[in-house]
């Protein structure tokens, strides 16, 4: 189910004299199935972008079409959106509040009127989905590690069956290999299940490695929307708006910055090394054969 | 003795059930030793559940030792004489910018700690400007605090420890909440306050690239310290490190991946500037090795 974002602004206080343009004539396609990357400082207004894309703030100009719906409309079904669009915050382990982790993953679709059956059928694929193994199910979810608590918080917001999945920096606060484990338990979701997912996230290193396209909000506009090894070009850009290019591309440009013609798309490990063992392997020859 | 010291440090927390009953004990530090020196840049990495915060916790008296000793300025943390000399001895910064402003402005926010330690009003005003000075957030002095972004937060809430004049401050994830900028900001921050005021940092963090500048590097598992030593000795580790559910930067990962595809790369490399120059040596040593055994 495709969302459209027409014209969309936000203003905070609006006829105040404290009025904020949060968004400002924003317009984006999210088609289908695609993996995006959704980056910006603080206060650019990442999360009040994601808020109206389920309809919890409402756009003060401009037009969100869901599915061909605008979502404004007065017979449009609210209900049904923030269940096809699912939200999880920052630290979504505060939400978790049930007595054993199978319960809580429960929570979101008993709310939606359905079956028994169904509802743990939902929970059970959800908790699958993330991979918690199922010795955790009748555990409290408070006595599990930091990963897998947050884990438990985004199969809980996946067993209302979303179309698309928001994550609002899913991986703040965890290790190095909780952050691994988490993303690419997203991508694999993503390839199972041919969601669309949209993430909000400080990293630019896991944003390189793991979306098809990058948006770039600056004051409550979007600067940048493509593919990461453009985005990442204007890394000046991103500077100064306080944001940065993945670290590979600042070791790529010393190299270039010294004569070393290598490649200025780079932006994951696996591209870097590629491009080095071809390029200085081939230097080395040259000089040898000199 | 150093500015801090741990001895033989055990920490068990207790888990009861509703009567109080004993249910289960966590070791979350188990036996850890530590001696930092005034002036030290001490960093300590660990993944979630390791025994890094708990271990923090000791050092300005929030938890007391189980087993074991922490003596910071060479006092005892279990004397409670010394609780609030400790307190302004060590001072602490969290992760969340927002748990830890308390001012309506800035300067009002930076003034907190000196004036409950009864400081006169005149020096209170000096030690705000001074501190907001050293983390570069003078300008924002008359700044409501909800109007910065997180990274100035963070440095607010720094330079709030740092009007106390403590000699030691005690990070923990200070940045994990940032954008890149603020993390940035607020690592530069901290990083000064080391070279130029001596202030001994010790730095808890899950961001390896943050610490290449630290003097030492202690790495935490199951509340024990597993590995330690300088960066470079440290992230020369990696795939040790990644057993530990941690990482190295990235550049130290992208040497380490072509040394694995026969690239002469040194173990621990650091910076760029380390990587290029290893690549360039590569480059002219292997065309020296060729000329000489043909030559």
């Amino acid at each position: 189910m495709p969302i459209i974002l027409d014209k969309v602004s936000h203003i905070y206080g609006e006829d105040t004299a404290m009025a904020v343009k949060a968004l400002d004539n924003i317009s984006l396609v999210i088609p289908d199935g695609q993996f995006i990357g959704l980056i910006g400082h603080t206060g650019s207004g990442k999360s009040t972008l994601v808020q109206h894309l389920n309809g919890l703030m409402r756009a003060t100009s401009g037009n969100i079409y869901f599915n061909g719906q605008d979502i404004d409309e007065s017979d449009f079904d609210k209900k049904m959106l923030r269940s096809k669009v699912g939200l999880v915050f920052q630290y979504p382990e505060h939400q978790l509040f049930e007595t054993d982790v199978f319960s809580d993953v429960c929570f979101g679709p008993k709310n939606l009127g359905l079956s028994k059956k169904e509802i743990e059928l939902r929970a059970y694929e959800a908790l699958k989905l993330v991979g918690l193994e199922d010795e955790y199910f009748y555990q409290s979810p408070f006595d599990l590690s930091g990963g897998q608590k947050r884990r438990v918080a985004i199969a809980g917001v996946l067993a209302m069956k979303p179309d698309i999945l928001v994550l609002d920096e899913p991986t703040a606060g965890l290790d190095p290999k909780g952050r691994d484990e988490i993303l690419d338990q997203i991508l694999k979701l993503k390839v199972e299940t041919g969601i669309t997912v949209l993430l909000v996230s400080h990293s630019m290193d896991d944003v390189a490695k793991y979306v098809d396209r990058i948006i770039v909000m600056n004051r409550g506009s979007v600067l940048y929307d493509d593919i990461p090894k453009e985005v990442f070009k204007h890394y000046q850009e991103l500077e100064a708006i306080g944001l940065a290019a993945p670290q590979v591309t600042y070791i790529m440009k010393e190299l270039r910055d010294h004569g070393y013609n290598v490649s200025d798309e780079i932006t994951t490990i696996d591209e870097a090394k590629r491009e080095i063992k071809n390029y200085f392997t081939e230097l080395a020859a040259m000089q040898r054969e000199r | 003795m150093g500015l801090i010291k741990v001895k033989d440090l055990i920490y068990e927390y207790i888990r009861r059930d509703e009567e109080g009953n004993v249910e289960g004990i966590t070791t979350a530090v188990d036996d850890v030793n530590l001696d930092i020196k005034q002036g030290d840049f001490v960093a300590v990495l660990g993944h979630n559940g390791s025994g890094k915060s708990t271990l923090a916790k000791h050092l300005n008296a929030i938890l007391y030792p189980t087993e074991g000793t922490v003596w910071v300025d060479g006092k005892d943390t279990k004397d409670e004489a010394h609780v609030w000399d400790i307190r302004q001895t060590a001072g602490m910064v969290f992760q969340n910018p927002d748990n830890q402003i308390i001012g309506q402005i800035v300067e009002e926010d930076v003034g907190f700690g000196p004036e409950n330690m009864g400081v006169p009003t005149k020096e209170i005003w000096e030690r705000v400007e001074e501190s907001l000075k050293a983390v570069g957030m003078y300008s924002f002095r008359k700044f409501s605090p909800n109007k910065l972004s997180g990274g100035q937060k963070q440095r607010v809430s720094i330079a709030g420890v740092i009007a106390m004049h403590p000699k030691c401050i005690v990070l923990d994830e200070p940045t994990a909440m940032l954008d890149p900028m603020g993390r940035k900001e607020v690592i530069r921050a901290v990083r000064a306050l080391n070279d130029v005021e001596q202030i001994t940092v010790i730095l808890i963090t899950h961001y390896m690239e943050e610490v290449i500048y630290a003097d030492r590097v202690y790495v935490m598992d199951k509340g024990k310290v597993t590995l330690q030593g300088t960066p470079r000795e440290v992230f020369s580790e990696v795939e040790r490190l990644k057993e530990l559910r941690l990482d190295v930067p990235q550049v130290t990962l992208l040497a380490h991946e072509l040394a694995k595809e026969g690239f002469p790369m040194p173990k621990g490399v650091l910076t760029k500037q380390e990587f290029r120059e290893a690549l360039e040596r590569y480059i002219t040593e292997g065309a020296n090795e060729y000329a000489n055994y043909f030559g």
